[in-house]
């Protein structure tokens, strides 16, 4: 056999370059001036800035409205990759039993992943509109009265639910595939072997689809944790008050409105620290508990 | 354990199309090793499948013991099915593999965990209890997928080509081993292959099958005795059996133009089966131009021409020199003589004489 090598030991560095200079550019240089910037109190206005320790970080720990917040988000990511996941699932699920009609059914769900996450937003706030939403209305038969951005529950109601909406469509994909790669003697075993569907699906299909459920996991809690802020923006009009806001958006409020560079960043490297621990554990679970088959 | 009966069993898959099985009459007694086998598409799958429940009957009737099992949910048939992927859990250990099954049905705990030790020290397999089946090779995880079968005590075991997946030789070991399992354990099987040796070796009597319709069912032995077309004649035994255009004129067989035998037929044209084992070197009879020979050691098979037609003459003796035209002759048993538009057999009239064959 013939072996494929590089001669010089420059030209896989120098191939590299690109994809390393754009990480660097625009990953770990904003890092580094983040983790750095957290450590001072800078001045409004640029003109100067005092090293203060981890006084930002203190701070932040002691502000009441930055474990609201905290508290808010981890409530808001728990629910949107819950029923995310669980309604993408089930619709995959449905969709595989009548796979003829799978690919129209695939293409019309998919519509919604294209969706930009400010259209997402405003068909949110249309939906929820307080004088012709058709949700509002439809609530307010059973005598609820729905009032988004008047009220904190109402507000991040609207919030989980135009979130799992814009979400589904990509688990769905992922499950309905991830189904379709279980080989079908398997399945067909399985049929043989146990006489009830339910059961069938928690002991067989459901453990086959775990490698793809825990990525799916994972893709899903950095998306309600991050990826969410255009919509919550959006519904927001750009004007918080005393509505529930997650992490992401506190960073950019107290960084960009407050002018609170230093606290903004200190925010910033939490964040930081807890999308790396997800990595981890991520890396962790894949190694041990999931059998790729 | 239980007989099976198949009775004007039909599928078609969409109205008006073709249908993939059609009119299968099979009575399996209890105990006995079937095995359907045809070349690809032929719907022995697809049978099998139906008795299994993994696939729907759209006509006749499919009873297993004395219990009509046409609607019945394939996990309350009572069989259990071999697949040729062998179809394991992945994510279950070879003990959990073979116990799924039964917890399902509530047996209790003891008696999952006697029958699959008791299993697992028949198939060897006990070392392996606690291994994942990527874990294992390919004749161990077939061997797994046997165990899992037997476990469930079953009426009838279904085997869907379960040992193409394997490599030559470990086919031809677990071939034995099927079949030393299921005269020990006397259970009713199903056999799909499209193999004619695997066949042939497995099955105490055979269903050929053809494009969805049964074209023969016998013993090993007497399918390849007395094939019942050339369908069966061209697809049981190897090498092939050579079909040859031949003529009746005035009571003799003639095959291009030269005397096979004596036959009581109207005149017209037919079509001679001879096996290629059956045919003899002589000094007359068929001149057959060679074309070229393999050497298989204990014989050798000489291809050629008989006249313009292929025929192939198994020679058991391979250290005689051959000269490029040599003479065949058949005992008078072994011509099978059968229609030239039906392909059906005709019976070879008890006044057929063998011409000692002169050109």
């Amino acid at each position: 056999m013939k072996r494929a090598g590089f001669d010089s030991r420059w030209l896989p560095v120098f191939l590299l370059m690109p994809q390393l200079a754009i990480i660097l550019v625009f990953f770990y240089w904003p890092a580094w001036q983040a983790l750095q910037s957290s450590f001072y109190l800078e001045d409004p206005f640029g003109f100067g800035s005092t090293f203060v320790g981890f006084e930002n970080y203190l701070r932040l720990f002691r502000s009441s409205e930055y474990l609201r917040t905290a508290g808010f988000t981890v409530v808001f990511t728990v629910l949107v990759t819950f029923f995310a996941l669980s309604i993408a699932l089930l619709l995959a699920v449905k969709a595989d039993k009548v796979l003829h009609g799978a690919r129209t059914y695939r293409t019309l769900l998919m519509w919604v992943y294209a969706v930009a996450p400010p259209v997402a937003g405003f068909i949110t706030l249309i939906v929820f509109n307080q004088r012709w939403g058709p949700l509002t209305e439809f609530f307010a038969l059973f005598g609820w009265d729905f009032r988004v951005r008047l009220d904190y529950t109402d507000t991040a109601i609207a919030m989980v639910i135009a979130s799992v909406w814009k979400q589904i469509p990509v688990n769905f994909i992922f499950f309905l595939s991830g189904l379709q790669s279980i080989p079908r003697a398997v399945r067909e075993a399985a049929l043989i072997d146990n006489r009830s569907a339910s059961a069938r699906f928690w002991t067989v299909t459901f453990p086959l689809l775990a490698p793809t459920g825990f990525f799916l996991l994972i893709i899903n809690t950095t998306y309600a944790l991050f990826d969410t802020f255009g919509l919550i923006d959006t519904i927001l009009r750009n004007n918080p008050g005393d509505n529930p806001i997650t992490l992401v958006y506190k960073v950019y409020v107290d960084g960009f409105r407050g002018q609170d560079i230093g606290g903004s960043s200190a925010q910033s490297v939490v964040l930081m620290v807890l999308v790396l621990a997800l990595t981890i554990f991520q890396f962790r679970m894949v190694d041990r508990r999931i059998h790729y088959t | 354990m239980a007989k099976l009966t198949l009775s004007q069993v039909g599928k078609t898959y969409a109205a008006g199309s073709q249908a993939a099985v059609s009119g299968v009459d099979i009575d399996i007694a209890d105990g006995e090793f079937i095995v359907l086998v045809g070349p690809s598409g032929c719907g022995k799958s697809t049978l099998l499948r139906m008795v299994a429940g993994l696939e729907t009957v759209t006509e006749g009737e499919i009873r297993i013991g004395d219990r009509l099992v046409n609607h019945v949910d394939p996990a309350d048939r009572d069989i259990a099915m071999v697949f040729q992927n062998y179809a394991l859990y992945p994510h279950m250990t070879v003990r959990g593999n073979m116990a799924y099954g039964l917890k399902n049905r509530g047996e209790s705990r003891q008696a999952i965990n006697d029958r699959v030790e008791q299993a697992a020290r028949m198939l060897e397999l006990t070392p392996y209890l606690d291994r994942k089946p990527r874990a294992l090779s390919g004749g161990q995880r077939q061997r797994v997928a046997m165990g899992r079968a037997i476990v469930r005590e079953p009426a009838a075991f279904l085997f869907d080509e379960p040992l193409s997946n394997l490599d030559a030789k470990l086919r031809v070991t677990m071939r034995g081993e099927i079949r030393k399992l299921q005269r020990r354990l006397g259970t009713t099987s199903l056999y799909v292959t499209h193999d004619q040796l695997e066949a042939m070796t497995l099955a105490d009597r055979l269903v050929v099958l053809n494009g969805g319709k049964v074209e023969q069912i016998g013993a090993p032995l007497e399918v390849y005795n007395n094939p019942a077309s050339t369908f069966v004649a061209a697809f049981i035994g190897s090498p092939a059996m050579n079909l040859l255009d031949a003529q009746v004129e005035g009571g003799t067989l003639m095959v291009e133009g030269h005397r096979l035998a004596q036959v009581a037929r109207d005149a017209g044209p037919v079509t001679v089966g001879l096996r290629p084992e059956d045919l003899v070197l002589s000094t007359s009879g068929l001149p057959l131009r060679i074309d070229y020979v393999e050497e298989l050691g204990a014989q050798r098979i000489i291809h050629g021409f008989i006249g313009d037609q292929p025929a192939a003459v198994a020679d058991g003796s391979p250290d005689a020199p051959l000269s490029d035209i040599v003479h065949v002759t058949a005992a008078r048993a072994d011509i099978h003589l059968f229609d030239t538009t039906t392909g059906k057999r005709m019976d070879l009239p008890a006044e057929t004489q063998i011409a000692e064959a002169t050109a």
